[in-house]
């Protein structure tokens, strides 16, 4: 049954195997670079990989997390498809976390397993895995091929799944008998699957709707995701904002849509958020979400979520549409169409004194934090102290790429970007071990900008292995690894919502310069704020991969933080609020 | 509140589609009371027919994540309603009851069930309607021995008019206008 749509090209055949046919694919879809790691049921593949060294260069990693880590930072900073490939079993099922990542803060990687010979599936072989089975719900799209021929129409559906529309992973799993085979090949690129509308089209009347409820606003607010991003909509979103004159806050996976230093960016939202895009979340009268989805980490307690104002929804997935949030206009589509024709349909406005209130609520997060940091005796530099030097000195032109927890929150609010797909986190998924493959991937993904990896002391030691892949291929990563000894993140909800009962937080670490020295990684270690600004310096202007460990605040905490189940007007600027 | 309402979903016919249409209950935790596969009017299209008890509203979300699956065509959801449907039920009984007469025929005959099949040992016995129906059936025949029971998931025609091909034709034209 044909249900997909290939382009209509003259198609010419040869007599290949389906391993090599793999690589003919890969090629096909102007893949120049892999990430993987080989094993048992994909050797034909990189067998046939060898004679291609020059077309498709493939990026040996040290472990299959580390892969597709690597490839989802590839794709987050080039608009391209990351591709990561492995082995069956143990190398299949190390993927899944990626995969699971990259569902969820939809990125578009392809995944290819090999699997075990066909009459041996389900006879509990050796490195045997249902990887299909297993990665079903977390992959947009998966399939498993037994045929040869099967498998160049298998790749052309998984990367046209993978990156049209809402983009996603999707995994290919080929048998290794279905490697060996040959068989005639040709490829035509996927343009269509008839059972899948990736974007919807944009209906003209919604967005009239939108446009009217926004020129009636007096306090509108607008909410913007990772949709402006993938949908390259920077200029149509900036247009847009303007002409409204609407104060904008962003998701972590919108950050870097909107420079920094915009005068309508007010901010970042969410649990560890500033305090003027949470709180005023209940204050606005039109709440414009834009390539969003909502996430309980955005809103809080939905049931005191922006009650008093009228929502705008533009979202490229239906399923989206009020799932958490419930919208008074949906505008579905590709927000680069909706946008741009949304601006066309609002007035001209200004809400300055709208705005101020926001510069106001700065002022005052400003104001309690430095409090709060004052009254520590700690002598080490705070994390903020660390991040706003690294900031200043990479003068909004790095590409950012950070782990999960307390680094993670404070990078992202004072980290300061002019330029798009330059923030490159965890969001979804809250993947520890995330940051430094995915900093190596993004690197690979462009490699002329500056790759700053911000990591703690947790996570770096979840996938460190992958100095390893820095080293062997003399990539220019700069890993800044604020290291406080403990699970930072965990240890400050034990201590607010736990009684302070520090269980399992406290880390006894190794010494990651000698580790890194291993590598042959320079590396250096501060632990005085006086210190930090020529190790910065040091670090920024090194030409290769280098380690700056500096030894932060043992038991600071994140602030603003909106607690689980409050309202967002419940945020709160330090322990005794 | 919650109700009883009965999701079709019409795929494409592939390997392992049912297992993607089952995690998205899974995982919402939400119970599957009978589930029904087969071909559709339109060839090479297959339906689902899946019966739960959820509030309206979660049926909704589920109903739009089915359709997001990349081969799931459309997928929509009915209350009672809006729909007939049957489900068949098959009764293992001994023979030895029926042919005496009685009671045990007649219960039979007033249900508009029909005798399937007739061997030394035992009779089946078919009986098509709704659940509490068959399970009427079973309630009257059970003191006469029932030595097998086994009921189909629901099977259901929707009352609107509008033809799946319509349907279909709206999708595959939306999915090229891209």
């Amino acid at each position: 049954m044909n249900t997909t749509t290939l382009s209509k090209k003259p198609v010419e055949t040869i007599t290949l195997t389906g391993a090599e046919a793999v690589v003919k694919c890969l090629l096909a879809e102007d893949v120049d670079l892999i990430f993987g790691y080989p094993g048992g049921a994909i050797m034909p593949v990189y067998d046939a990989m060898y004679d291609y060294q020059e077309e498709l260069k493939h990026i040996l990693c040290r472990h299959e997390q580390g892969a597709v880590h690597a490839a989802q930072g590839y794709a987050r900073v080039s608009g391209k498809t990351g591709v990561c490939i492995a082995t069956s079993g143990p190398g299949a099922t190390n993927l899944i976390t990626g995969i699971a990542d990259a569902q969820i803060d939809s990125t578009p990687v392809v995944c290819i397993t090999g699997q075990v010979a066909s009459p041996l599936l389900g006879t509990d072989a050796f490195q045997e895995t249902d990887v299909v089975g297993i990665s079903m719900p977390v992959t947009k799209w998966n399939v498993q091929v037994t045929k040869a021929e099967d498998i160049p129409a298998a790749i052309a559906k998984a990367f046209y799944v993978a990156k049209s529309g809402r983009p996603g992973p999707v995994l290919v799993d080929i048998t290794k008998d279905a490697q060996f085979e040959t068989f005639e090949f040709s490829y035509e690129k996927c343009t269509s699957v008839r059972s899948y509308i990736p974007k919807p089209q944009v209906d003209e009347e919604k967005v009239k709707e939108a446009a009217q409820l926004i020129n009636a606003a007096k306090r509108p607010y607008v909410l913007f995701g990772q949709g402006v991003l993938i949908g390259n909509a920077e200029e149509e979103f900036k247009a847009f904002i303007e002409k409204g004159g609407i104060p904008s806050a962003w998701t972590i996976l919108g950050l870097s849509a909107l420079p920094t230093e915009h005068p309508l960016n007010v901010g970042m939202l969410g649990m560890h958020g500033n305090y003027g895009p949470n709180l005023l979340t209940n204050e606005c009268d039109v709440l414009i979400a834009v390539g969003m989805r909502f996430d309980d980490r955005v809103t809080g307690d939905l049931s005191r979520y922006a009650k008093q104002a009228k929502v705008v929804h533009l979202e490229i997935d239906p399923a989206e549409i009020d799932k958490n949030v419930k919208t008074d206009v949906a505008v579905l589509g590709d927000c680069k169409t909706s946008l741009e024709l949304l601006t066309k349909y609002i007035d001209k406005k200004e809400h300055s004194e709208w705005l101020h209130r926001f510069y106001e609520c700065d002022q005052e997060e400003f104001k309690r934090l430095t409090q709060n940091d004052a009254r520590s005796n700690d002598p080490h530099p705070t994390m903020t102290d660390v991040m706003r030097m690294v900031s200043d000195k990479a003068k909004g032109e790095a590409i950012l790429v950070t782990d999960v927890g307390q680094h993670q929150m404070i990078a992202q609010r004072y980290f300061n970007f002019n330029q798009s797909r330059s923030n490159v986190t965890s969001g979804g998924l809250g993947t520890m071990g995330f940051c430094l493959p995915a900093a190596f991937g993004a690197k690979m993904g462009a490699p002329d900008r500056e790759v700053i990896a911000v990591v703690g002391d947790g996570g770096f030691q979840m996938t460190i292995q992958e100095l390893g892949t820095l080293f062997q291929t003399q990539a220019r990563v700069k890993i800044l690894l604020l290291n406080n000894q403990f699970l930072g993140m965990v240890r400050q909800w034990q201590q607010l919502f736990f009684d302070k009962r520090y269980s399992q937080t406290e880390m006894v670490n190794p010494d990651f310069q000698t580790i890194a020295k291993g590598y042959h990684i320079e590396t250096e270690k501060v632990t005085t704020p006086e210190a930090l600004s020529d190790a910065v310096d040091r670090m920024l202007k090194h030409d290769g991969s280098y380690l700056l460990e500096v030894l932060v605040e043992k038991e600071d905490n994140v602030f603003p933080m909106v607690p689980t189940g409050a309202s967002v007007s419940e945020v709160k600027l330090g322990v005794d609020d | 509140m919650e109700k009883r309402f009965t999701i079709s979903v019409f795929t494409e016919d592939m390997i392992g589609l049912l297992n993607r249409v089952t995690i998205i209950f899974t995982r919402r935790h939400i119970n599957i009371e009978s589930i029904t596969a087969s071909e559709s009017e339109v060839k090479g299209m297959h339906r689902y027919t899946i019966v739960v008890t959820e509030t309206e509203e979660k049926v909704k979300k589920v109903v739009g994540q089915l359709e997001k699956q990349v081969d799931i065509v459309k997928a929509f959801y009915h209350s009672d309603d809006e729909l007939i449907f049957q489900e068949i039920a098959l009764f293992k009984v001994p023979t030895e009851v029926l042919a005496a007469g009685g009671k045990a025929e007649s219960i039979v005959r007033s249900h508009h069930a029909r005798v399937l099949s007739v061997e030394r040992e035992f009779t089946v016995i078919e009986k098509t309607g709704h659940q509490e129906e068959t399970a009427q059936l079973f309630e009257e025949l059970s003191p006469y021995g029932i030595l097998e029971f086994v009921r189909s998931g629901r099977v259901a025609i929707t009352k609107p008019m509008k033809e799946f091909k319509d349907y279909l034709e709206e999708v595959e034209l939306a999915s090229t206008h891209q």
